[in-house]
């Protein structure tokens, strides 16, 4: 009896680790980070195409069998290729979800160095001095014999 | 902004349904079909449209979630039975779709016709596709003879593609 109990205490031991590890995602926190590709629309947007349900199932399935985040995006990518990944095409219309951030960068980024530039070079106004100064200036000086 | 409404011009533009396929059908010509090159659903390599030269093709994008697909399925592969003894041959692409959701549809109806899988819908622009089913008829001559965007039905096949069968030997 003694046996059995050690032998149950040490499986529940090395299952323990295993069960606390799984499910290492959710379907929610997947879902709005790929496409559903015949959609067009991020997976979480589709809510009722058929599509997107078959590939809820997917995930379903792969976050049961403890697949982490980034191995069930690699079999996503694997089932419908890179264009299932939440990012814009790098070709055609989508691209300029690249080139507009880009171009508005460099323009934000080149008005801010020449205001810069301009403000460094702005004239110093030097105010002028109290009255009287400059001929207390002139008394120090011949003082001295400077 | 100019640039802006060039973008957003350009963006409706390209989203547009490409119909030169069924423009080129209305002059009454036959536009020479796309090359296609896809892995077979089944796994084990690569199958090329051009090696179907020299017979009739009826090209059919489908997925396994699509009910149209579903139901016209069974009529695809009655006609394959039937064309390929003429040199005809359904070739079905599967599209966007989960490979295994894929296989099982194929064992489920017992399609014995030849299955691709374009995995990233690479094939549909080229085809003009926006739905499924779509089909496409391809003559021995490598060209497209008839096209629905839709289900087929048995009337369909026999305008579009009996016509281009050769002669029963």
């Amino acid at each position: 009896m003694k046996r059995i109990a050690l032998v149950v205490a040490a499986t529940l031991a090395l299952a323990s680790p295993a069960a606390a590890q799984c499910p290492k995602t959710t379907l929610g926190d997947i879902e709005d980070e790929v496409m559903c590709p015949v959609c067009g629309t991020p997976l979480s947007l589709a809510t009722e195409a058929p599509q997107a349900e078959r590939q809820r199932e997917l995930i379903q399935r792969l976050i049961a069998d403890c697949r982490s985040k980034e191995q069930i995006k690699t079999a996503l990518v694997a089932e419908f290729g890179e264009g299932v990944l939440a990012l814009p095409d790098d070709e055609g219309f989508d691209l300029a979800a690249y080139v507009v951030p880009a171009i508005a960068a460099i323009v934000v980024a080149g008005a801010l160095g020449f205001a810069a530039l301009r403000w460094r070079r702005r004239p110093r106004a030097v105010p002028a001095p109290p009255a009287g100064a400059r001929a207390r200036l002139d008394e120090d000086m011949d003082r001295y014999d400077l | 902004m100019l640039a802006l409404f060039a973008l957003l011009a350009y963006g409706l533009a390209s989203n547009e349904p490409d119909a030169a396929i069924e423009e080129s059908l209305a002059r009454g010509e036959r536009e020479p079909a796309p090359p296609l090159r896809l892995p077979r659903l089944s796994g084990g390599g690569h199958v090329e449209l051009a090696d179907y030269r020299g017979r009739v093709v009826v090209l059919n994008f489908w997925a396994s979630w699509c009910e149209p697909c579903r139901v016209e399925s069974p009529l695809l592969q009655r006609w394959h039975e039937r064309i390929s003894r003429r040199d005809g041959t359904v070739l079905g692409v599967d599209v966007l779709d989960v490979s295994s959701d894929a296989r099982e549809f194929v064992r489920e109806h017992g399609l014995t016709y030849p299955m691709l899988r374009d995995r990233d819908g690479g094939s549909q622009s080229d085809f003009g596709v926006v739905a499924y089913p779509e089909t496409v008829v391809i003559d021995a001559n490598g060209r497209i003879a008839a096209i629905q965007r839709g289900p087929v039905d048995d009337a369909w096949m026999r305008e579009h593609v009996a016509p281009l069968l050769r002669d029963p030997a």
